[in-house]
This record gives C-alpha cells, sequence and structure tokens, in this order.
C-alpha cells in the first residue's frame, strides 16, 4: 500500500527538504506513524490527542479527513496525502 | 520590502470594504522565488467572524495546487483588521507558516485611515516592512496580472 504524502514548506526541515515522501499504511494515522518513525518530531506537528491539529489541513486526494474519518481515514494504494497548514489569523 | 502595482492595493482594499464587518483574507500568487504579486485570489473566510479568518480548506487545496502545477507560490497573505489597527494580533503570529510571504493587514476601521501595511513574520517574530506601490510592472508582467 504505497501512498504519497505531499510536505509543506514548513515541515520540510523535518523531511530532509523533501517535499514527497513515500509511505505505507492503510489510514492515514498509521501514515503519521510511519513517518515518524523516518522523521522523529512530525508527528507532533500534526496531531494533538486524537485527531489531527485544528489549524492542520490533511487531505486524502481532494477530501478534507475532517469531512471523512478523520486520522482513521482509511487509504488505497496510490491514494495522496496532502498537508497543508491552514492560513488563519485573527 | 513588499513592491506591489496600485490595482492590487485597490483590489484588496475594495473586498476588505465590501466584506466588513467580516474579516476578508485572500493571496497574491507570484512566481516562486520572484517576490513579485501578480494573481490576486480572494479567499472564502470558513470562520466569517468579525476578529478571526481561516482559509476555506476545500478552496485552499485547490488554490495550492493550482499555484504548484504554475510554479508560484503566495507572495502576498492577506487579511483584514476590522476594528484594530493593522498589526498582527497574537493569533496571525501563531498561525504563521509561510515564511517567505509578505503578510499584508488592511484595517477597515475608519479611525485607521485604510492605511495597508505589511510584515515579515518569521519563527514568531514580526518585522514590517516598507510597502513600495508602483503604477506599473514591466508590461509582459502587467498583463499576467489579476487584479
Amino acid at each position: 500500500m504505497s501512498i504519497t504524502v505531499i510536505i509543506p514548506t514548513i515541515l520540510r526541515p523535518l523531511t530532509n527538504e523533501q517535499k514527497r515522501i513515500d509511505m505505507e499504511g492503510a489510514k492515514v494515522s498509521e501514515i503519521i506513524d510511519h513517518m515518524e518513525q523516518q522523521y522523529p518530531g512530525i508527528k507532533e506537528k500534526l496531531v494533538a490527542g486524537e485527531s489531527a491539529h485544528r489549524f492542520i489541513n490533511i487531505y486524502v486526494n481532494d477530501n478534507d479527513i475532517r469531512f471523512q474519518d478523520g486520522l482513521a481515514t482509511n487509504l488505497r494504494d496510490g491514494d495522496i496525502v496532502t498537508i497543508l497548514p491552514a492560513v488563519a489569523g485573527g | 520590502m513588499l513592491t506591489i502595482h496600485s490595482k492590487l492595493i485597490a483590489a484588496m482594499i475594495t473586498q476588505a470594504l465590501t466584506d466588513h464587518p467580516i474579516e476578508t483574507c485572500g493571496i497574491i500568487a507570484g512566481p516562486t522565488g520572484s517576490n513579485l504579486p501578480l494573481r490576486l485570489i480572494p479567499m472564502r473566510n470558513a470562520a466569517q467572524a468579525e476578529n478571526f479568518f481561516m482559509f476555506d480548506p476545500q478552496q485552499q487545496l485547490q488554490v495550492w495546487k493550482e499555484m504548484s502545477a504554475r510554479h508560484e507560490e503566495p507572495i502576498v497573505i492577506y487579511h483584514s483588521h476590522t476594528n484594530s489597527q493593522a498589526y498582527p494580533s497574537r493569533s496571525d503570529v501563531e498561525l504563521a507558516t509561510e515564511p517567505q510571504a509578505h503578510y499584508v493587514i488592511i484595517p477597515t476601521y475608519h479611525l485607521y485611515n485604510e492605511e495597508v501595511r505589511s510584515f515579515r513574520i518569521v519563527d514568531q517574530m514580526v518585522i514590517e516592512e516598507r510597502v513600495r506601490i508602483v503604477q506599473q510592472y514591466q508590461p509582459e508582467l502587467e498583463l499576467q496580472m489579476v487584479a
């Protein structure tokens, strides 16, 4: 189950400046756990407790995981997971 | 320093005044590494609040994919302040994630006289920069401008 993960600029210092990385996993949460093994420190940037950080957008292909099963969203071979920090402020 | 066409400034102010008292937001994309704002893209404020904005996540994905395909980046990230001065708020600083971008703030509260200001926000540090408004770009670039 090979999944492509698109990494935003702000997190690339943690992924040796790679913009796309290939990961194995059947759910978004598994992908994040596998990323943490290879790129320690990345999980805490993405996850707070049982869900993604409020201001981190995670998409499977074109779909925001908030409107699917969150971190439990299932993945299929060839899916693209895109991570984008929300643009927000006051 | 932010160098920006007057039409782009005018478009941001018009959008901000139209959306007032809700905060307005958007980006101006330009070629990666160019530091040249060209294509203004108003974003939907998913928060629909007077003191907060968040780009609609679905629109953000589409716009970011489009920029990537066109070898562009967000040169300017703008939003309005509806009842405070044009200086980054605490949440503006905490949530800033584009160190290469010019963070532009447009005040829509009449006391602040629509004075548009620009900042860099890097590692939670705010640095104000000069805004140089120009009346024209080079002709071929002006043709690509969307204001």
